[in-house]
């Protein structure tokens, strides 16, 4: 590689340059200043995901293709970075107070993190297999440390190693399926199996059902990461497990990051099968809606509720691959981005959950909220309102950019049967809202809620409930991101 | 312009008070309102002279309502002599109400939301009587029903205010029914809604015939049979008038501007703006003319023995209505909106005065429980006797000199014995006999509420006092109209100048008031002479001999009861109606809804979530290996499913 490709490469990588180049300087920052970096490392972290986001919104233009074709920049890479790295440092926001609390004011929590990020942008922008393992890796290398930060408590170590492992199995039958699908093209390059695949297809070939096996393999592996079912067992014991400020980031920016992955995986090289795929796509995301809305019943821990939650929202999210169609591609990117919305909003009141300077996590800790924290109920009424797909939140609009294109596309059984698992959905979500407004207040939580948290909470839930006023940059952006795909491929 | 103002005006006042009421206070809220409808009223005059007396109609459009396919339909004021009879009867009595409740309502707790209540009638009424289309006319129709269920149940904390309101406002959903099939009748036959249209045309259809379920039937008296049965649920009229005695729970004012002056008119004003649609379909004219006679006597004798002040003046009502529609049922029209205008004045007056009687003794309202008040409260009980007496239509017929009920009753009666038809003379006799009555129970209510020796207890009576005068003097108002209206407007309505007074707003196919004018002498004598024998008869049962009443009822005790228990009209209605419904619901409850419905639907669909949710959250057993048994699992069944689909 010269240096002029090399600089080529290196401005249209610039935004994971940046940040990750930003997290070994705050790695340095901590180890020279010891243990009260923390807050240093918290602030510089923060400041870094904005930079790399101003860097993809306003940074220099970059090139499509870069590092040999191995990474790829187009309108879905930039819309889902955005998510991305917003999530990201809005979840780093909001853990601040809790992290201090907790004693869990190391600085490698930040500095992880960050490297976790870089990994979900390797992995956004991925396009080759080889390219999407290791993004996919730095992420997950990341996380199961995060995840098991708590070294002292046996839940959070436990959770740790549980996704771990899981993890580590899941990586594995991904790896399995790429070897498949390399030993029957001949090539990792998703330019390259777009093409030959499409040529396939034009030519009436049937495809051969050893890389179609080996598509499944890594569908069953990105699955893994977005918590889709049969995939998603680790998803409520790490949820509850590890602490909530990892919870938080958990549920937010690598669902979203992998959710990108799955769609690039399935809609790039992938395209010509839809019909193929779509089969698995549609038995995952029944079986995720289901047993998103039927096991959450049950839970009375909040955290769990909210694994449960996130199941059935990653269902609901890929009704609209399963449509794939450009409305299809639409409705996901729009869905994970309030998905992630409503998500940050919930975990920031989740945060708040303290009595007598220890967290509590019990559904019923809610009860009565309405009258000893009247905001925050409301900020968190109008957040199960809107998971609940109640008009005019802006989880209904998220729900109807998904279940329209499948409608169009014919895939009727699916909508009605998303509609259906959200009406039973209600109940959990409804029944919170019922503990937090008509049930009589247990104690109180701690004062004060921190700043901070609190200007996440006003923000997500001005921006949940307002939705329907202005959705327009946020509806024109997915547009403008799900044009990619078929702009390529017309 | 000033059309407009004189709608909108009330439902600004009724928007400031109900919604700025806590920051406008109680002083703030009245003032608001009754300034908007004294000025409103004041309005209406200048309409009056200048529709009605100038001979000035027109329609003013405010927009375009709905514009739906061939459907287009706006917000429109039509302003003929018609509505400005109505514009003045409704916004006069409604100003004075209000300017009375300020010193009725002072004690209530929610002053500001009444005074709104009573603005929104006011504002929906005037668009019921301003409409210019059927659809229009229904929003107010619907609107002045809302209002009335409101002001009924003002009092919501006691049970039987809010079973009068309910009760109100279901009765009139039967009527409704009627008046919504008779617009859709009309728009099928008509294929449009506005009045010009329909009244133009409407002589082209007098032949048609709807075939429905296999009858033929003559298209314009359906259409007006339907709309006559909304007349009555709004009127209430003989069937469908169990609501408005039980209305009476409501505060007096609402009883005298809805129940007495304005929303219970609408019916006749309904049948009277469709005049130009009833003249062409005799068959239901004639229904109107039966159904009105017969509710002038029925309630007249219900009337007798009620024993509440304010039920006495509710049936009287109620056959006064009666009046009024068998005169609109002969094509007697300009005489019953002279009936409705007279009886406006008059009756709200007797209503305020009970009021003012009832404020005095402490909201007592049995009148058995009254006596001797005349020297307490002196000008009430001028003021009583001035309503009584134009309710009875006194005068001296050789004359022609008399209170206002003397001109309007007389002309009633004589149109129906000018009719000379079966129906007409059917509706003369009932409502010369009604007059007897109508005499009896009024003489009856002042002279136990006023003479003899009290039958209050001493507390009460001792402190027994003159109301305020913000409540005296808007009586003086209609104490005006109740002598002065009937000799005034006479000429206009009916007299000689009504040709060139009504311009066209009212249609009859025969001038049957012309007629009226030339019976022979004794039918003009008749009502005037039933009603000084019905007057001397009251005196004689309840000041001469106080003992004769008990023994007349013990003598004719079946009557009696009969008339008591008002016909059995609601016991007849809970035995048809009201339990039928009520064992049916039950059952539909019982078995239907909760054993089978509940059982099979959302309880049996939630004990079926409960046990899989239970299941589901057993999957979760925390093991590692359980967990990546399930992800390889997956795996196999995914791959086992394409090897099966794609290589078979």
């Amino acid at each position: 590689m010269d240096t002029a490709s090399l600089t080529t490469s290196l401005i249209a990588a610039l935004p994971e340059v940046f940040l990750a180049c930003a997290g070994i300087f705050i790695l340095m920052v901590g180890v020279f200043s010891g243990a009260r970096a923390t807050h240093t490392a918290m602030l510089l972290s923060v400041a870094a995901l904005v930079g790399a986001l101003v860097l993809v919104l306003f940074g220099p233009s970059r090139a499509a293709f870069a590092f040999n074709d191995l990474f790829v920049n187009d309108g879905f890479g930039d819309f889902m970075k955005i998510v991305v790295l917003g999530a990201a440092a809005l979840t780093l926001i909001i853990s601040f107070g809790y992290i201090r609390r907790e004693q869990l004011d190391r600085f490698e929590y930040p500095v992880l993190l960050v490297f976790a990020v870089v990994g979900m942008l390797m992995m956004i922008s991925a396009n080759d297999l080889i390219s999407l393992y290791v993004g996919l890796e730095l992420q997950s290398l990341a996380l199961y440390v995060v995840a098991a930060f708590r070294r002292d408590t046996l839940r959070s170590s436990e959770a740790g190693l549980k996704y771990f492992l899981l993890g580590a199995l899941s990586s594995g039958m991904m790896l399995y399926g790429m070897s498949l699908v390399y030993g029957f093209t001949g090539t990792t390059s998703f330019t390259v199996l777009a093409d030959h695949f499409a040529g396939q297809a034009a030519a009436g070939q049937e495809l051969w059902l050893g890389a179609l096996v080996g598509l499944v393999f890594v569908v069953a592996g990105l699955a893994f990461k977005i918590s889709a079912v049969p995939f998603h067992m680790w998803t409520p014991d790490v949820y509850e497990g590890a602490p909530t400020s990892v919870t938080a980031f958990f549920a937010a920016a690598p669902k979203v990051a992998a959710m990108a992955l799955v769609v690039r995986v399935l809609m790039g090289p992938f395209g010509a099968w839809v019909e193929q795929w779509q089969q698995i796509v549609v038995f995952v995301s029944i079986a995720s809606m289901l047993l998103g809305a039927l096991a959450a019943i049950q839970q009375t821990n909040i955290k769990r509720l909210m694994a449960y939650s996130s199941i059935g929202h990653v269902g609901y999210a890929l009704v609209g691959l399963a449509a794939g169609t450009e409305a299809g591609i639409r409705g996901v990117a729009i869905y994970m981005a309030i998905y992630v919305l409503m998500t940050i909003g919930t975990f920031a009141c989740i945060l708040c959950m303290r009595q007598k300077e220890r967290m509590v996590e019990g559904i019923d800790d809610l009860k009565g909220l309405s009258k000893t924290h009247p905001l925050m109920a409301l900020a968190l009424a109008i957040f199960m309102f809107s998971m609940a797909g109640i008009p005019p939140m802006a989880g209904f609009f998220g729900k109807i950019y998904v279940f329209l294109p499948a409608i169009e596309a014919g895939l009727y059984a699916l909508a009605v049967i998303g509609v259906l698992t959200s009406v039973v959905a209600c109940y959990y979500y409804l029944r919170i809202v019922k503990l937090m407004y008509f049930d009589e207040p247990a104690e109180g939580f701690d004062r004060p809620v921190g700043r901070e948290v609190g200007a996440v909470i006003a923000g997500t839930a001005v921006l949940v409930l307002f939705f329907f006023v202005a959705p327009g940059p946020l509806v024109d952006g997915a547009a403008a991101a799900a044009d990619a795909f078929f702009a390529v491929a017309g | 312009m000033i059309d407009a103002l004189i709608v909108f005006l009330p439902l600004a006042g009724a928007i400031l008070a109900g919604l700025f009421g806590r920051a406008l206070g109680d002083r703030g809220a009245q003032a608001v309102t009754c300034g908007a409808l004294v000025v409103a009223a004041a309005l209406s005059v200048v309409v009056f002279i200048d529709v009605a007396l100038g001979g000035n109609a027109r329609t003013t459009e405010l927009f375009t309502w709905f514009d739906a396919g061939s459907f287009e339909l706006s917000w429109a004021l039509r302003v003929d002599t018609l509505t400005a009879v109505m514009f003045c009867v409704v916004t006069i009595v409604s100003a004075v109400v209000h300017v009375y409740s300020i010193g009725y309502m002072a004690e209530d707790k929610s002053i500001p939301r009444f005074m709104a209540y009573l603005s929104l009638f006011t504002f929906f009424m005037l668009m019921l009587v301003s409409a210019d289309n059927l659809v229009q006319m229904f929003f107010g129709w619907e609107g002045v029903g809302l209002a009335s269920y409101l002001l009924i149940g003002f009092w919501y904390d006691r049970p039987s205010a809010n079973a009068a309101a309910i009760k109100a406002f279901l009765v009139n959903r039967v009527g409704d029914v009627g008046y919504a099939l008779g617009i859709a009748g009309i728009f099928l036959l008509f294929g449009s809604v506005e009045f010009d249209q329909i009244f133009g045309a409407a002589a082209d259809y007098q032949d048609t015939v709807l075939t429905v379920f296999g009858i033929e039937w003559h298209a314009l008296t359906v259409i007006c049979l339907l709309l006559f049965i909304g007349a009555m649920g709004k009127s209430a009229q003989l069937g469908l008038h169990t609501w408005l005695p039980d209305a009476m729970e409501g505060p007096t004012p609402v009883s005298a501007l809805i129940h007495a002056a304005t929303m219970v008119t609408a019916g006749v004003f309904l049948v009277c703006r469709m005049s130009p649609v009833f003249e062409y379909a005799p068959d239901a004219l004639t229904v109107v003319t039966y159904v009105g006679a017969a509710t002038a006597f029925f309630a007249a004798t219900v009337g007798l023995t009620q024993t509440d002040i304010k039920r006495v003046i509710a049936y009287s009502t109620c056959s006064q209505l009666g009046y009024m529609f068998f005169a609109a049922g002969v094509s007697a029209y300009g005489a019953a909106m002279f009936h409705l205008m007279t009886h406006a004045f008059f009756k709200a007056l007797l209503f305020l005065g009970a009021g003012a009687v009832i404020h005095a003794m402490h909201h007592e309202q049995d009148m058995f429980k009254m006596g001797g008040l005349y020297k307490k409260i002196p000008l009430t009980y001028g003021l009583m006797w001035i309503g009584s007496l134009a309710l009875v239509g006194f005068g001296i017929p050789g004359l022609g000199v008399g209170l206002a009920g003397f001109y309007s009753k007389d002309i009633v009666l004589e149109a129906a014995y000018a009719a000379q038809s079966a129906a007409g003379g059917f509706a003369f006799w009932l409502g010369i006999a009604a007059a007897l009555m109508t005499a009896f129970y009024s003489f009856r209510l002042l002279f136990l509420t006023f003479h003899g020796q009290t039958r209050a207890d001493q507390h009460t009576f001792d402190h027994a006092h003159e109301a305020p005068r913000v409540m005296i003097w808007p009586l003086y108002l209609l104490a005006a109209g109740a002598i002065g209206a009937g000799a005034i407007f006479y000429g206009f309505f009916v007299g000689d100048g009504r040709e060139t007074f009504w311009n066209g707003a009212i249609f009859a196919l025969s001038d049957i008031i012309e007629e009226a004018h030339h019976v022979p002498f004794w039918v003009k004598a008749l009502p005037m002479a039933v009603t000084l024998v019905g007057i001397a008869l009251a005196w004689a049962m309840y000041v001469w001999r106080p003992d004769l009443p008990a023994a007349g009822a013990r003598l004719f005790r079946p009557l009696y009861l009969f008339s008591l228990r008002k016909w059995y009209f609601d016991e007849l209605y809970d035995a048809v109606f009201v339990r039928p419904a009520w064992y049916l619901g039950e059952g539909l409850w019982k078995a239907g809804d909760g054993a089978l419905i509940d059982g099979v639907g959302p309880n049996g669909v939630a004990a079926v979530t409960r046990s899989l949710a239970r299941r589901a959250s057993r999957l979760q057993s925390g093991y590692v290996y359980h967990y990546a048994f399930a992800m390889l699992i997956g795996v196999v069944a995914l791959v086992t499913w394409y090897i099966v689909t794609a290589g078979g």
